[in-house]
């Protein structure tokens, strides 16, 4: 390992911007967010990306590494850079602010849209509402409930980039834990917002989201299940 | 965002209309097998398909489910794949639905007014 060098593409600028390659040196247990610090602090200390807690707690390290969407902190480099060449690009599907920051603003927007907030139906006077982890309702919700926003699967999803206003699979992952939330007051208002093109409906179920997302959920199970229900609700007449 | 119930009842349509395909495209391939086996002529097919009330219900099911179907899909197509409008890609598709259900239903009627029927 002493000596070796990689060779790191990294994307420069805006939208418009170009790859600059920079050489790093290679070392044991290196993460792909080793790497960019490596060059912020040693070679290029105008590089901008995004990080906080460099453990996988926080998600606001994603950024697209040799063409895919993923976690730079929990990414090391022996698994993505056999051939000792990196290439480091921001997030797809988002605006660029700068280098390899994303502007995360159309993502949360849409986890809005998606009437991501929990509408509580309960004061602080009432008791604790009972829910045992075995009731299937809590069961679909908690398969989806360890989401923390990263925006990897956003990044990934093809729909994404050909339909503006699709709202992505963690939104529609976040609706679906919501629609199964038994303590949840917005369930109809909820499913007018996710059904239609821009919503689950728009899914065309290639799964990129359930093959990067690096919780390992399965945003596409949820959307699935949004489509049952909103079909359900069509049919009903109650859309 | 399009309007959330009619995008709703298109997806059921196309749902609906692709579970219909799904049993009329295995009847018509496992026909067709059967049928090949005593030589495949005109007046063969005239002489099982023509004049009979069944097949051209089956076939009149079948051209309905495919003019719903694919009109659908080339709609998401066209306004995802280009700069298209949803309204203009649902005009162009609903064409092309019409021109699938003319094109079809002729045909049918066809073969089964050559058979003697109608």
């Amino acid at each position: 390992m002493s000596g070796a060098t990689l060779s790191v593409s990294v994307w420069r600028g805006g939208g418009d911007g170009r790859f600059v390659e920079y050489k790093v040196p290679r070392r044991e247990s290196q993460t792909v967010l080793d790497v960019i610090t490596h060059i912020q602090r040693h070679l290029d200390p105008g590089l901008s990306y995004r990080f906080s807690c460099r453990v996988g707690v926080c998600g606001s390290c994603a950024m697209t590494v040799n063409g895919k969407a993923r976690w730079t902190c929990r990414t090391h480099v022996s698994r993505v850079a056999d051939d000792g060449r990196l290439r480091v690009e921001p997030l797809r599907n988002l605006a660029v602010v700068k280098d390899l920051a994303v502007d995360m603003t159309d993502f949360f927007d849409k986890w809005a849209k998606a009437k991501g907030a929990f509408a509580p139906t309960a004061t602080r006077g009432d008791d604790f509402a009972a829910i045992s982890p075995n009731d299937p309702k809590r069961e679909q919700a908690s398969a989806g409930i360890e989401c923390i926003g990263c925006g990897v699967c956003y990044g990934t999803c093809d729909v994404v980039g050909w339909n503006p206003d699709y709202l992505g699979p963690a939104a529609l992952n976040r609706a679906w834990t919501l629609v199964n939330d038994a303590r949840d007051g917005a369930g109809a208002q909820r499913l007018k917002a996710v059904a239609g093109d821009g919503g689950c409906l728009g899914c065309h179920s290639q799964q990129g989201c359930v093959q990067s997302c690096p919780k390992h959920l399965n945003p596409t199970a949820s959307i699935a299940g949004l489509k049952r229900t909103t079909a359900l609700a069509a049919l009903k007449g109650e859309l | 965002m399009s309007d959330a119930r009619a995008e709703t009842r298109l997806w059921l349509a196309q749902r609906i209309s692709a579970a219909v395909l799904a049993v009329c495209v295995v009847v018509h391939l496992a026909t067709m097998v059967a049928a090949v086996q005593g030589g495949l002529t005109t007046a063969e097919i005239v002489g099982r398909v023509g004049g009979n009330v069944g097949w051209l219900s089956f076939y009149g099911l079948f051209i309905l489910a495919a003019a719903v179907h694919a009109p659908i899909g080339i709609r998401s197509v066209l306004s995802e794949m280009t700069q298209m409008s949803k309204e203009r890609a649902g005009l162009l598709a609903g064409i092309f639905g019409l021109f699938l259900a003319v094109l079809g239903f002729r045909a049918v009627l066809g073969i089964y007014q050559l058979g003697g029927g109608g």
